[in-house]
């Protein structure tokens, strides 16, 4: 009896788990389904079965370069996840482990960035790049992306590092481990999981920037963002193209996470059951 | 071992050459079919301009119009061309954002240009623009469901005609709209309509001395008249439709007359797209018997920003692209039907064109019938013909936009839409200082 109940009660959540990922899900299915018809089946209204044509591919690798974008993507990406790590690691350590009494006060202040919209500061930073000759430039655009990035990276590497209790890192220190040898081969290695999912993160959210990352580059230093908002217009209906760039631009990052879907489940949950 | 060495640097030195002795062009474009196409003849200019190099940023035109600015107002100079519009023109020209193309060549024909364009893109007699592509509004009919109703349109119908056929066209139980109009909020979506059509009511957003006129009875004949309309043969939710959602309507046989861009026509004809391809006619935006027909001017321009370092090489490709070559280019290569169109008189006048766009002739009479240095009945201290050419006027026009869209839903009444409309539109001109 109980076993059944169970069997049933697994069954249901089993559903509800799938009905909400496909509901999440369904829009970027429907843009990848709609990038395999034709302009006409596009606008046609609702269809879950495209005619498999590669039409819309076409006109857009005939139209623009696809790899410039795409390697500007990947670097920026990289580039300011790697930097964002450098800066917050330690950060993080000392939040953590030698807590002050503003500590607190400072990672809020640091969420606090987060809650003005970006275009407020479009002008002052515009300026700032055009006097220091980095507009469009990918150098400027890495460092950009990594201090919108750098309080979430920061708050996610605090609270893994206080999972880890203190006391191993007195023991490390007992047993004669400098600073630097106290991060690198006691604290980095228990935190891998937490490093890895926060990094995986910040690619992905890195990735998919699109406000700045539109508006400080002209051609140089364009990602796929710049690469998707080229197609969108305001004057007739390119859904299936405007949905085949969406989808060439989304894939790398998807099959990406895919395939790192573990780290990444295990990243955001740690910790948060105790 | 010198040798090779010293000939490895001559090459290197004479490749750096190279490099810095050709010009790179950036162009901001808006995305639309004239403007792909022209990126895809560039080829043509590059050979006839070596040392000059051309480099896209194609971008949505809301996010366009935002990029340029910034840069513009920042003297970012990031762009040598900017893709701007009618609205902008006159405001940035005044603002010394621009700078005046005198240099364009003895063969370019600065005549040619439509004089209602033109006008709308020259200031002290100079021009700070040049058109690539205009566009009016018109109306656009299915003959089949016409004839239905027993009615026959004629080529410049009266809003009391269009109201009547709309009424008598739609049948709700076969999904068919008598009309469909904009009602989309923004001062580029239902403002551009319904301010083109306040001026066929005899309306006016200020008088001579910039007070708002939303209290007078022009606009809210206007506003009356356009929601009750809609009420009774419009599409449903029709305050959120926009110019690609009525297209989408109309293509797929939903609205019996659809009165935007002149554009469209080229959309809602071609077999490819759309299913009422061979039922679609013609007529110029309606009238109310005071003067002014309800059609706006529109036209995508290129401009020179007087930040650039490669002005010469810039005001060349705007010669080549808006030149009366790159409008035979085009046909030579794509056929007459792609020229882009509403731009030199002399188009019209070519009977080839004539014969491959069957809308050419409604076109141009639309575009004539548009003034946008004298739009409406009464006068005015501004220019533009849906918009208002102030700085001030995106912003004001998108929260008039927004109310009025708010009537349209029956969230508000018409009165109390147009109250608050004046009320805003005083309170920013009163902080513009136009007004006390």
């Amino acid at each position: 009896m109980a076993r059944s109940v169970s069997t049933r009660r697994t069954a249901v959540v089993t559903l509800v788990a799938w009905a909400v990922a496909l509901l999440i899900f369904f829009p970027i299915l429907y843009t990848i389904i709609t990038s395999f018809k034709s302009e006409q089946e596009a606008i046609q209204g609702f269809d879950l079965i495209p005619s498999f044509t590669l039409e819309s591919y076409r006109d857009v690798q005939s139209q623009y370069d696809y790899f410039t974008p795409f390697m500007n993507s990947v670097i920026l990406s990289l580039g300011s996840t790697i930097l964002a790590l450098i800066v917050a690691v330690p950060a993080a350590w000392s939040m953590a482990f030698a807590p002050s009494r503003r500590t607190k006060d400072i990672l809020m202040w640091m969420l606090s960035t987060k809650m003005m919209p970006a275009v407020a500061v479009l002008f002052p930073i515009y300026m700032l790049f055009r006097d220091l000759g980095l507009l469009d430039s990918r150098i400027g655009l890495t460092i950009m992306l990594m201090l919108i990035n750098l309080p979430i990276v920061v708050w996610m590497l605090y609270t893994y590092f206080r999972e880890i209790p203190g006391e191993i890192l007195e023991a490390a220190r007992m047993d004669g481990a400098s600073l630097w040898g106290e991060i690198v081969y006691v604290l980095t290695p228990m935190a891998v999981p937490g490093i890895a999912s926060t990094m995986l993160l910040n690619i992905i959210l890195a990735w998919n920037e699109a406000f700045w990352t539109i508006r400080l580059t002209t051609t140089n230093a364009a990602p796929l963002t710049a690469f998707i908002a080229s197609f969108s217009s305001p004057q007739g209906l390119f859904w299936a193209k405007l949905s085949a760039a969406s989808t060439l631009a989304i894939a790398p990052i998807l099959i990406m996470g895919w395939f790192s879907q573990k780290q990444l489940v295990r990243g955001l949950t740690f910790g948060a059951v105790k | 071992m010198t040798l090779k060495t010293f000939l490895l640097g001559a090459c290197s030195l004479l490749a750096l050459g190279g490099i810095a002795s050709a010009e790179t062009l950036t162009i901001a474009t808006v995305n639309n079919g004239d403007m792909i196409r022209m990126q895809k003849l560039t080829d043509d200019f590059t050979k006839k301009n070596p040392g000059i190099d051309l480099k896209w940023v194609t971008l949505e035109e809301n996010v366009l119009r935002e990029r340029v600015t910034t840069d513009i107002a920042t003297k970012g100079g990031q762009y040598d061309v900017m893709t701007i519009g009618t609205y902008e023109v006159p405001i940035w020209a005044k603002q010394s954002w621009l700078l005046p193309l005198d240099k364009l060549g003895a063969d370019y024909d600065v005549n040619d240009i439509l004089p209602a364009i033109r006008g709308g893109l020259s200031a002290d007699g100079k021009l700070y623009a040049a058109p690539f592509y205009g566009e009016s509004s018109m109306v656009m009919y299915r003959k089949d469901l016409m004839e239905k109703a027993g009615l026959k349109m004629p080529d410049a119908p009266t809003w009391d005609f269009v109201a009547d056929a709309a009424r008598k066209m739609t049948d709700r139980s076969a999904g068919i709209n008598g009309i469909c109009l904009r009602g989309k909020a923004g001062w580029g979506e239902n403002m551009a309509f319904l301010t083109a059509m306040s001026n066929s009511f005899g309306a006016r957003w200020f008088d001579e001395n910039w007070k708002p006129q939303f209290d007078q009875p022009e606009w809210k004949e206007t506003l009356d008249f356009y929601v009750k309309l809609m009420k009774d043969a419009g599409p449903q939710g029709a305050s959120s439709n926009g110019f690609n959602e009525n297209l989408a309507l109309f293509q797929q046989g939903k609205c019996g007359m659809w009165i935007d861009a002149t554009v469209a026509a080229s959309f809602v004809s071609d077999p490819k797209n759309s299913t009422v391809a061979d039922k679609v006619g013609y007529a110029l935006a309606p009238d109310k018997g005071l003067g002014k027909r309800g059609n706006w001017l529109w036209a995508w321009t290129l401009a020179i920003p007087a930040g650039t370092q490669k002005a010469e090489a810039a005001e060349k490709f705007i010669a080549w692209a808006t030149s009366k070559d790159y409008l035979k280019l085009v046909a030579d290569k794509e056929g007459w039907a792609n020229v882009p169109p509403g731009t030199r008189q002399s188009l019209y006048d070519n009977p080839e064109y004539q014969k491959a766009a069957p809308f050419a002739k409604m076109t141009l009479e639309s575009i004539n019938a548009a003034d946008p240095t004298k739009p409406t009945v009464k006068p005015v201290p501004y220019v533009g013909v849906q918009f208002v050419a102030i700085p001030e006027f995106q912003g004001l026009g998108t929260t008039v936009g927004q109310l009025f869209s708010a009537a349209l839903a029956g969230q508000t009444s018409v009165d109390d839409a147009l109250k608050q409309a004046q009320d805003a539109a005083t309170a920013t001109m009163t902080e513009g200082g136009y007004i006390q």
